[in-house]
């Protein structure tokens, strides 16, 4: 019970214990403790980031997904456009072609009947003379006569 | 030591409550104590460092969680108490911590066994050294609680010299702390201009403010040594009343679990407290 050399003992005891958890026990074990917080709260963090980023990226992903529905919508739009004047142009090109094919073929027509007409025209000439010819051949020489019948010819 | 036949009531708690000790007078060293003591201590730091050294920072063990769990709390507890900064403080804090509560927790080993055994171990191995007052055809364990190893008391803190030592230890880094903080100047200074600042109050200034430095070491030393030597007393009173103790012992122990951790808590927050005032400017 008596106050003697032991509480020098458990002093000096006391005193090196508490050097020895100084040195070998508390910075270790504070340190582990410490390292892991900061390690659990830096995954923390990055998993909240990574939630928002995951968000921007659906946000992204929505509004070019709309865009590009925008711009395929226009395009057909224009597509669509192109085609009805495309169509347009043929139609009216197809009826001028038929124009001018009719045209060229009336023309045709009407030279070839010119033509024709000009032909009997001479033909009735040369058998009017011919007519002539016999009915008169023994007094009209026909080389004399020949103005005579160019006059019959154009009046024709 | 009766001569003969079984101790007196009186000569029972005598037994359990003497320390083993080794030399005389002031140069008496109390061998339980001391031995008990540094082996727990001892215990304390070999556990701690070994799981210090092995700390990993990812997934711990389950010995390095209730390790971490402790030192957390340690280092809560700090942290709110005191506001300098302090490389010793918190280890320092753990120390007291553990090694009171380690030393606490033997005084839930039931009173007879520790002096049983080294009894007996003295008795075995060491009979000559029995100061012979139980005749040699004694019964066995007679013989045991008369030999001189048979005085091991299990808790060190029942040891007024180890609470004194620890509050002592306190008590230098109180004045340490308060000079370290203030100068020396400034200590000198608290110590004699308050509570009343007026040079002519200086002489009762300083008997008073002496007594309540005095108050903080020897407060911490007798809250200890005063709980948990009056607990072994119960125990020890328990253990004499036969079959009934069994259930009394049971309740005893029990109410001591919260004691043991609380008054190593206790010793503990005074110490921060007490250390975190001495280092406060005022």
């Amino acid at each position: 019970m008596n106050i003697t050399v032991t509480l020098i003992g458990q002093s000096i005891a006391f005193v090196v214990f508490v050097l020895f958890c100084m040195k070998f026990v508390w910075p270790p074990l504070i340190n582990a403790i410490e390292q892991r917080q900061k390690i659990i709260a830096d995954g923390l963090a990055a998993s909240e980031r990574a939630e928002k980023d995951l968000e921007n990226a659906r946000a992204t992903a929505d509004e070019e997904l709309k865009a590009a529905k925008v711009q395929a919508a226009e395009l057909i739009d224009q597509a669509k456009k192109r085609a009805a004047v495309l169509v347009e142009e043929e139609t009216q090109r197809g009826h001028a072609e038929r124009e001018k094919i009719i045209a060229s073929g009336y023309a045709e027509v009407e030279a070839e009947r010119n033509r024709v007409r000009e032909e009997l025209r001479k033909q009735v000439a040369v058998l009017a003379i011919a007519g002539a010819e016999k009915i008169i051949e023994r007094e009209i020489d026909a080389q004399k006569q020949s103005d005579i019948v160019e006059k019959l010819v154009a009046e024709l | 030591m009766a001569a003969e036949g079984k101790m007196t009531p009186t000569e029972y708690i005598n037994h359990h409550l003497t320390n083993a000790s080794v030399g005389e007078g002031f140069w008496t060293w109390h061998v339980d104590t001391l031995g008990i003591g540094i082996v727990l201590g001892a215990f304390f730091i070999w556990l701690f460092a070994r799981v210090g050294r092995k700390a990993t920072v990812g997934v711990p063990g389950k010995l390095q969680c209730f390790i971490e769990m402790v030192v957390g709390f340690v280092a809560n507890t700090v942290n709110e108490s005191f506001h300098a900064k302090s490389k010793l403080i918190a280890p320092l804090a753990l120390t007291i911590f553990v090694w009171v509560f380690l030393m606490n927790l033997m005084k839930l080993i039931p009173v007879d066994w520790v002096p049983t055994f080294f009894g007996s171990l003295g008795v075995l191995f060491a009979g000559d050294l029995a100061k012979g007052y139980v005749s040699a055809d004694a019964g066995f364990l007679e013989r045991v609680m008369d030999h001189p190893w048979s005085y091991m008391k299990a808790a060190p803190t029942t040891d007024l010299n180890t609470t004194l030592a620890l509050a002592l230890g306190v008590f230098v880094l109180i004045i340490y702390y308060s000079i370290k903080h203030k100068g020396v100047g400034g200590f000198v200074k608290e110590m004699t201009m308050n509570p009343f600042n007026h040079w002519s109050m200086i002489p009762f200034n300083l008997v008073l403010e002496t007594v309540t430095l005095l108050a903080k070491p020897l407060s911490l030393s007798l809250r200890l040594f005063g709980n948990l030597y009056a607990g072994e007393l119960i125990f020890i009173l328990i253990a004499m009343v036969g079959l009934w103790q069994l259930p009394m012992h049971f309740a005893w122990a029990v109410f001591h679990i919260l004691v043991i951790v609380l008054q190593a808590f206790i010793f503990m927050m005074l110490t921060i407290v007490y250390l975190s005032m001495a280092s406060e400017k005022h």
